[in-house]
């Protein structure tokens, strides 16, 4: 696991660490999902395509957690795992195309947890760390 | 970073105007409290509430403190429990102000029920409760809206879902607002705020919310009871909930909307969750009309949810559902234009409240005609074990700190040490030994609102209490708690 929760009282602090970017943002996204459900229930039967852009890679992983969010709630789906395919900067925007795996949610077989409202720019960061990339963010619960 | 704190009263701190504030932080506090936060500071925590306090008295055009009300702890941005009023000409709006549910809030129904009618059918209560009530992370409601019906629900708040037969025209006079406020503008709200609130009207949500029902242990004040029309052992029914995702979405779509700004209008912002805009600016403008269709959308929410509690109470007691009547709404994630007296002048403020309740005290108009004379009440929940509070506003807090109050008992440990501490299935199993039913579809949730994990509700509403901001009225227990 290449994630971690941080202390917040109120709320909850995640902490990726990739030796890429691409899998900083992936862990991010697993620790996100691990927050609603238990991950190893679901089985991976759909394919979102996930697009997010925005100024700087900080804000990039805050706008793909929430358009995941956004793709959970209006589809009715439960991911488990989420894929970068490419991270590339156009002008001054960079833009993430991926997929999210999952299945329709399930009350009965899903063992679900707490409900994210929305990922936050409290305590956002992106870091190179000892030769890995590190992205922070809060999930407002 | 070392923060200096004054003892004013034993119940009211300050934080001194110092560098970049424009205005001194004032905490509603005991010594506990003012140590626990200090030594928040001390251990370096990255979320500290009294850095937040700070941070805000830095806002343009912050009027007379940076405020925070004794279930103070740390939020993103401004500080759970933090209240923020700002100048209508030069001062800001923010979304870490309001939060991201957007008037989340509690409201309380009375019943005609004594605690003694109902022991014999309290499982049978929590049952239909639980079935009827769509709660936790996925759940839909019954009610399904078309694009242009959830406009007309942003824009008429509680009054859409009476018009539609949840509920009674008796209940918007006590709402908070009368259940809707003006200058609500569906067009500021996106058309993906509106997708992922298609299914969720009358949905309760998770974590923190819950339905409970509550009996009353103890009157403290007669008079207001009397008004409020509350009495020793009746049973009552709390409601705590939100915007749902619609408002989610709101705070999610506008955070990216003030950061730029922030930018464009130079405002320092000290931590990157506080970005904000002019009040004035078209993007303040778009951003203050787009939160008023959540703060109507959360009064539609908990309007419609008051219907299926009642159904489920005439189901279960055969009571007459226009005998379960509304105390009072109010919410406690808002920012709201309101008028007060800042150093002897009556002015226009727009006031942010993130985690603390509007707490206006007698002969305020827009407190309703039966309340008037002791002021709004103010619904302060606990969490499943312990105690939730019916108290009142005064005159001194309408002075002292914009009248607002507490809003619940205020998080102590997180969610993850409440989880490594405690166990869903044992914490739901010691509080049935005390009478109390939980009903969840999330064990993990319930270790998480362990009533461990919460500071002392008793001591923080003590706290309000002996500063004289907020009185007591009535002390509830709970019986049942349907969580999300």
């Amino acid at each position: 696991m290449t994630y971690k929760y941080l202390e917040h009282e109120a709320d909850i602090g995640i902490m990726a660490t990739g030796a890429t970017i691409e899998e900083a943002f992936q862990d991010g996204a697993k620790a996100m999902f691990n927050v609603m459900f238990d991950t190893t229930l679901i089985e991976e039967k759909d394919e979102i395509p996930i697009y997010a852009e925005a100024d700087d890679i900080a804000a990039l992983f805050v706008e793909v957690l929430n358009e995941m969010l956004f793709k959970q709630d209006t589809d009715a789906i439960a991911f488990s795992r989420f894929l970068v395919k490419e991270i590339k900067k156009e002008g001054d925007t960079y833009q993430l195309n991926g997929i999210a795996y999952g299945e329709p949610l399930n009350l009965q077989k899903h063992d679900v947890k707490t409900e994210v409202k929305a990922a936050t720019y409290s305590g956002l960061k992106f870091e190179r760390e000892d030769g890995n990339y590190v992205l922070q963010c809060v999930l407002d619960v | 970073m070392g923060i200096e704190i004054k003892k004013i009263t034993p119940y009211l701190w300050e934080v001194p105007k110092t560098g970049d504030m424009l205005v001194p932080g004032r905490i509603y506090g005991d010594e506990e409290t003012i140590q626990h936060l200090l030594k928040d500071i001390e251990m370096g925590k990255e979320w500290n509430a009294l850095k937040q306090v700070v941070n805000v008295a830095c806002l343009p055009g912050i009027q007379k403190a940076s405020l925070a009300m004794a279930d103070i702890h740390p939020g993103y941005g401004f500080a759970i429990g933090g209240v923020g009023a700002f100048d209508l000409e030069n001062g800001v709006i923010s979304v870490a102000g309001v939060g991201f549910d957007i008037n989340c809030g509690v409201r309380v129904l009375k019943t005609p029920l004594f605690k003694k009618d109902i022991e014999a059918k309290k499982e049978e209560i929590a049952n239909q409760l639980f079935r009827d009530v769509p709660a936790g992370v996925g759940s839909t409601g019954e009610i399904r809206l078309s694009m242009h019906e959830i406009d007309e629900a942003l824009v008429k708040g509680a009054s859409f879902a009476v018009e539609r037969g949840y509920g009674f025209p008796e209940d918007i006079e006590h709402i908070e607002e009368n259940g809707k406020v003006e200058n609500a503008r569906p067009e500021n709200v996106s058309i993906k705020a509106k997708e992922r609130q298609f299914k969720q009207v009358g949905t309760l949500g998770s974590g923190n919310h819950y339905l409970e029902v509550q009996w009353i242990e103890e009157i403290y004040d007669n008079e207001a009871a009397d008004a409020y029309g509350i009495y020793k052992d009746q049973i009552l029914i709390a409601i705590h909930c939100g915007s749902r995702a619609l408002g989610h979405q709101i705070g999610t779509d506008y955070l990216k909307t003030l950061e730029s700004a922030s930018k464009k209008y130079h405002i320092p912002i000290r931590e990157r969750e506080l970005v904000c805009a002019p009040f004035n600016s078209p993007e303040g403008q778009a951003y203050w009309t787009a939160v008023n269709c959540g703060i109507n959308c959360a009064f539609a929410n908990r309007q419609a949810i008051s219907h299926l509690t009642r159904k489920a109470v005439n189901h279960v007691f055969g009571i007459d559902m226009r005998d379960i009547k509304l105390l009072y709404d109010v919410g406690h994630n808002t920012v709201k234009l309101e008028t007060h007296d800042v150093d002897g002048i009556e002015k226009k403020l727009l006031i942010h409240r993130k985690g603390a309740t509007r707490a206006f005290g007698p002969g305020r108009i827009e407190v309703p005609l039966d309340y008037r004379d002791v002021g709004q009440p103010l619904l302060v929940g606990g969490t499943m074990g312990t105690a939730s509070y019916i108290l009142r506003g005064t005159e001194q807090g309408m002075k002292d700190c914009f009248g607002s109050a507490v809003h619940g008992a205020g998080r102590a440990l997180s969610r993850e040490q409440a989880k490594k501490r405690w166990r869903g299935d044992a914490i739901i199993k010691e509080l049935a030994e005390k009478g109390i039913i939980i009903k969840t579809r999330s064990k993990p949730g319930a270790a998480e609102e362990a009533p461990g994990a919460y500071k002392d509700v008793d001591r923080v509403v003590n706290i309000m209490h002996m500063a004289g901001v907020n009185k007591k009225v009535a002390k509830m227990r709970p019986l049942v708690c349907v969580k999300g």
